[in-house]
Parts: structure tokens; C-alpha cells; sequence
């Protein structure tokens, strides 16, 4: 059986690190990891493992038209905001590690299959990733959220110039997700780089301020949720469970990465990767499922 | 007597005070403040929350007044000084933040990130200065990078636009020779003016900010009665009697000062900051002075040391916006004497 072939575009960090993940899929094919320089970090690591490189962008996919089936797109923000009709031309399934906010926020252990359906599919961020499950735990138990909060940190040294430069596209997407999931009124996010050395884990704390908190009912959702993401993240761990302090639900996540490109004290990568990864195997799923029996529905 | 250089004075009384009344300073005060600030001269002041405009938060501490209360209400008062804001990429940002607060009609946007995180801040630069505002390139916790990397983060602040680069000693952690070496290093490589921002940890925050002065430093920040995170900051009409003695021209009136110092005293704070001991661990430990007031909290609520507390958090070199952490700390803490 054909796996599905995908092209990563963008060789920073999350890229690279996406780009040998793949190798690990049962479902998917890297095809490629097309950058814009050969002589970045993330193109000579690509290069040492026998993963096909380019140095020519989003071009290298327009030459190459049946190079791929799936793009993931681990650019910038504005840079994805002109791929995307690109790829929409070619007929791509995208998968877009930016916060461009185009297709559907996407967060697999909360909504995977309402979003197999769109083209185009938006991973919202690392700290939307290790946030919503939590926010949607809550959004599950509460219906009267007033405010969500969430606060990431993350080693400067897993923060790329894109991320770096798409620090307000961060904030601004991670915020959409959590009310999205939670039905909040109001959400804030915040993003910490912080340059400690050693370099610090990924670590992703949620506050919710509600009249009636249920700290029981929440921990139980909770842990379900958790148990899910763990299928796809493993190093995704509660470090702090539910807790009222000060009037406000505080619960704390740590994001333990396995170390693909950077150390893994870089979680960050992992928590949106493993999650494009798992959008991408819902697709080759449904696919190969379809082309075999045309008939048999797709029950996931 | 030789002529000696203008010191320009910033205040941010009414920003990084509010850190020692929980955020909870009212529009009410903040433009009475004002008001007597601008008749005493003071050059720019400064407002807004402890961690500046956009960070009002659960984790940093709800502001009683919003961005919106305190910028109006600082406004209306403020005739001849500058409006001054702080601003950190990650808490706030262009399109929520910045573009109310230059609607608001801020003057001075003071773009700050921690002192390895410079590239941050380019696009906050950009706005202030594109919209013919002045801009400042602010490194906070600046005892964290040696001088050489000090430079290189000023020098990006300085290609993005910066027209003052100002370093904080945010943990209160220098002594006059770390802050020489510092603005001499900063005043030999950089274009534009340096300044500095002192915090009193350990009872150096006067003689650190003349020892500014005297390596080259034109700009300084000084709080009136020291009112600011933690052990307070340089103490504001104590800064203008020194400079005014050392034969420094900062065009504030001494008497307009000692009288905004009375009323700060008397109107804005719940007590006048001293240097407490936890303060000297914080300063010791190079920890941000802001984590002093939940670390103090959350250290009874666990029944541990908070001074462990902060030698704990100085060994994993949290930086500001961490607060999160002194919760898992005072857990962990707990638990080892538990065990013990």
C-alpha cells in the first residue's frame, strides 16, 4: 500500500524536526524538506539522514507538481499567506505549522475529525496545542467561563526568526483557539522566551476563572483527554493538577520532547509536529481505507 | 565649574510602582501623580501596569484600572511632560495594545525584552517610530548577559529604531562596578543615548545610577520615595538632589519633587519600600523583585522558606513572566521536607 507522500516546507526548527518524524510514520512518505538555504543547520541534517532537500522554496513544489500529496507549511505567518492560494491551485492538502489562521483550527485530540474534511488546516500553535485540550476539558465541565488564560514558556533557544517574528500572530491565534475550545468570553495568551541555560522544557500553565469551579469533574475530563494526547505526544505531562488558587483554576503542562532535531527540552516542536503528523496520518488513513473498499465508511 | 551634560529623567512611578500596590493603582491617582509631576518638571513619566500595557493578567496580577483608564487619565494631566508606556513583546502586542495606546496619545514607547531577547521587539520599534513616536530599546534583567552580549542585543535595538537603549538591573543584583563596566561598554559601541534603571536591592540603586552618569549614561529612571517592585527603585527627588549637588542639570524643580515624593508617600503606596531581607535574597540571587509579593504568598500557603524559594528559582535563572514557577518550586519544596 502507497503511503501518502508530503513535502516540508521550511527548514527552521519545527521544519526539520517535522521532516524526521515523518521517517517514522507508517502512513506517510517525506518527500522532502524544501528550505532556502543548503547551508542552513536544518537542510544539512535533513541531508545527513537521506531526506531529499531543495534550496528553492515554495518554487520547488510548483516544479515538481507530483512531488507530494500533503504540505506542511512550517514558514512564517506572511509567508504562508501567499503559499496557501498556491497550493489551493495545485490541489495540496495543506497543513499549516503557522499561525496564519487560514484553515480551521486544528487540535487532533479535540476536533481531529471535524477538520479532515477542510484543504487547508491550521495547526494554531505550540502553546494552542498544549492548551486547548486543557480549555476544552473545561469548556466540557463548565458553561460559564468568564476567563482563560494561558501562559507558555519556551527555551529561546527552540525560537526560531519566525517564530520570533510571528510572536503577535502567536498570541492572536493562540487566543481564538482557547475561546474556540472553551467557549470563554475572553482569553489571553502570553509567551515567555526564556534564555536560561540550561536550556528550560516547554512548560504550558492554564488559569480559568468560572463562579463555579468543579475541580472534580474537571480533572476527570481532564485525564481522559490527556490519555489521548499522550497516544500521539508522550513527553505531553500534568505537572500541576487542577488546583484552585487565588479564586482561579490553575493547571500546569509540561511538553517533553524526544530530541529529533534540538534536545528535548524543546517540546515545543513535538506538541504542534506530532499534532500536523497526526492530521496528516487522518488523511492517509481515510484515503487508503477509501480506495480499497469505495463503499466502507470511514468510522474513526 | 566644568559644564556638565543634561541628564534626562524618566519616572516610572506610576509603572513600575505599580508592582508594589498589586497593580492596584487608580485612575484617580495616577492623574492627581501626574498633575504634580508635570508641575515639578518631570521630564517624561511613565504609566501603566508593573509589566506594562497588555499585561494585566491572572499570572502578573489583574490592574484595578485597564490600559485604557490609566493612559486617559494620565493624559489629561500631563502638559508639558512626556507620556511614557512599557512595553513587552509577548504580553502585548501591535494590533490589541500599541495602536490604543498611540490612539491614546502616548509619546515615549519603551519597547523592553529580556536582555538576550532584543530581536522581539523589532516590530514595536517600527510601529513607535512609523508613527513619528519616539522609541526606546529597553534589556531588562541586564545582570543575566555579559557586556559584549549586552552590546550586540543593544545594537539590534539600535538598528530597529532605537533612539535611547536603557538597561535595567530589574533583581537589584549590580554593584558600581558592574554598572560601569556595563555603560562604558554600551556608550563606547552604540549611536545613540544610554541610560540606566536601578533597583535598590541592595542599597546601591543611587550610587548604581551615578556611576551611570559618570560612565557616560544621559538618561536615567528614578520613582518617587522608591516606589517600585520590591526593594523600590532609585529613589526619584533623592537622584535629583544628588545630581543637582554633582552639578547635573535635569531641569526638575527640587522643591516640585520633594513635594511629589510626599504625596507618593502619602497617597499612592501602602508602605514606603525598604530594603527587606527577602528583598537582599532577591538581590543576591539575581531573581526579578516582582516574584517577591506571590513568592512571599504562595511561601506561607506551602509553609516553606520563601528565601529557598528564591536561591531555587536564581539556580534555574527564571526570568520575569515565570511566576508560574514559584507554585512548582514551593510544591517540590514542600515535598522534600515532607520526606525529610
Amino acid at each position: 500500500m502507497s503511503k501518502l507522500r508530503a513535502v516540508v516546507l521550511g527548514s527552521g526548527n519545527i521544519g526539520t524536526d517535522l521532516a524526521i518524524k515523518l521517517m517514522r510514520s507508517p502512513w506517510l512518505e517525506c518527500r522532502g524538506l524544501v528550505g532556502r538555504s543548503l547551508t542552513s543547520a536544518g537542510l544539512a541534517k535533513a541531508q545527513s539522514l537521506g531526506i531529499p532537500v531543495s534550496a528553492n522554496g515554495i518554487a520547488f513544489i510548483e516544479n515538481h507538481p507530483d512531488s507530494c500529496d500533503v504540505v506542511f507549511d512550517a514558514t512564517s505567518a506572511a509567508s504562508h499567506h501567499e503559499h496557501a492560494p498556491v497550493l489551493e491551485r495545485m490541489g495540496k492538502l495543506v497543513i499549516d505549522l503557522t499561525p496564519a489562521k487560514i484553515g480551521p483550527l486544528c487540535v487532533p485530540s479535540v476536533n481531529l475529525n471535524d477538520c479532515l474534511e477542510a484543504p487547508n488546516v491550521n495547526m494554531v500553535t505550540c502553546g494552542g496545542q498544549a492548551s486547548s485540550p486543557i480549555a476544552y476539558a473545561l469548556g466540557q465541565t463548565h458553561d460559564d467561563i468568564e476567563y482563560i488564560e494561558v501562559v507558555s514558556s519556551i527555551a529561546s533557544r527552540s525560537a526560531g526568526p519566525a517564530t520570533r517574528r510571528n510572536l503577535d500572530e502567536y498570541i492572536h491565534t493562540t487566543e481564538a483557539a482557547l475561546k474556540k475550545f472553551s467557549g470563554a468570553q475572553n482569553a489571553k495568551a502570553i509567551l515567555n522566551l526564556n534564555p536560561a541555560v540550561p536550556c528550560i522544557n516547554m512548560q504550558t500553565t492554564v488559569f480559568a476563572k468560572t463562579p463555579n469551579p468543579d475541580i472534580e469533574a474537571f480533572t476527570s475530563a481532564l485525564n481522559k483527554i490527556v490519555a489521548e494526547i499522550q497516544a500521539y505526544i508522550p513527553g505531553y505531562e500534568i505537572i500541576l493538577q487542577p488546583r484552585l488558587d487565588n479564586g482561579r483554576i490553575a493547571t500546569m503542562v509540561r511538553v517533553i520532547g524526544r530530541g529529533d532535531f534540538l534536545p528535548a527540552y524543546a517540546g515545543n516542536l513535538d506538541i504542534i509536529n506530532c499534532a500536523a503528523i497526526a492530521v496528516a496520518e487522518g488523511y492517509a488513513q481515510r484515503r487508503i481505507v477509501d480506495a480499497d473498499s469505495p463503499k466502507l465508511r470511514v468510522v474513526q | 565649574m566644568t559644564i556638565k551634560p543634561n541628564i534626562l529623567i524618566s519616572d516610572p512611578s506610576l509603572r513600575d510602582g505599580n508592582h508594589a500596590v498589586r497593580h492596584q493603582l487608580t485612575a484617580s491617582q495616577i492623574e492627581r501623580y501626574c498633575r504634580l509631576a508635570d508641575a515639578a518638571g518631570v521630564p517624561i513619566v511613565e504609566v501603566g501596569h508593573g509589566n506594562g500595557i497588555g499585561a494585566s493578567s491572572l499570572q502578573l496580577g489583574l490592574a484595578a484600572a485597564n490600559d485604557h483608564q490609566i493612559l486617559s487619565a494620565a493624559r489629561s494631566a500631563l502638559k508639558r511632560s512626556l507620556l511614557g508606556i512599557h512595553i513587552i513583546p509577548g504580553f502585548a502586542t501591535v494590533d490589541k495594545d500599541l495602536k490604543p495606546a498611540l490612539d491614546a496619545g502616548v509619546d515615549v514607547f519603551r519597547v523592553a525584552a529580556h536582555c538576550t531577547e532584543a530581536d522581539l521587539t523589532e516590530r514595536f520599534i517600527n510601529f513607535a517610530r512609523n508613527n513619528g513616536k519616539t522609541a526606546y530599546g529597553v534589556l531588562m534583567m541586564s545582570h543575566m548577559a555579559s557586556p559584549a552580549v549586552l552590546l550586540e542585543e543593544a545594537r539590534k535595538m539600535e538598528a530597529y529604531g532605537a533612539e535611547t537603549l536603557i538597561i535595567m538591573d530589574s533583581a537589584g543584583h549590580y554593584l558600581p562596578n558592574d554598572v560601569r563596566e556595563r555603560i562604558e561598554t554600551l556608550v563606547g559601541g552604540l549611536g545613540i543615548p544610554v541610560g540606566f534603571h536601578a533597583h535598590n536591592n541592595l542599597g546601591c540603586a543611587i550610587a548604581n545610577s551615578i556611576t551611570a552618569v559618570d560612565a557616560g549614561a544621559t538618561v536615567l529612571d528614578g520613582c518617587a520615595r522608591g516606589f517600585g517592585a520590591g526593594a523600590g527603585n532609585a529613589q526619584l527627588e533623592v537622584l535629583i538632589a544628588v545630581l543637582q549637588k554633582l552639578g547635573y542639570e535635569t531641569g526638575i524643580d527640587l522643591y516640585g519633587v520633594l513635594d511629589l515624593a510626599d504625596f507618593a508617600e502619602k497617597e499612592l503606596m501602602d508602605v514606603v519600600p525598604t530594603i527587606s531581607s527577602t528583598s537582599i535574597v532577591s538581590g543576591l540571587s539575581g531573581v526579578f523583585s516582582g516574584f517577591l509579593k506571590p513568592a512571599t504568598r504562595i511561601a506561607e500557603e506551602y509553609g516553606v522558606d520563601a528565601r529557598d524559594i528564591f536561591f531555587e528559582l536564581g539556580r534555574r535563572g527564571v526570568v520575569a513572566g515565570q511566576e508560574d514557577l514559584i507554585l512548582e518550586v514551593a510544591q517540590e519544596l514542600a515535598r522534600d521536607k515532607q520526606v525529610a
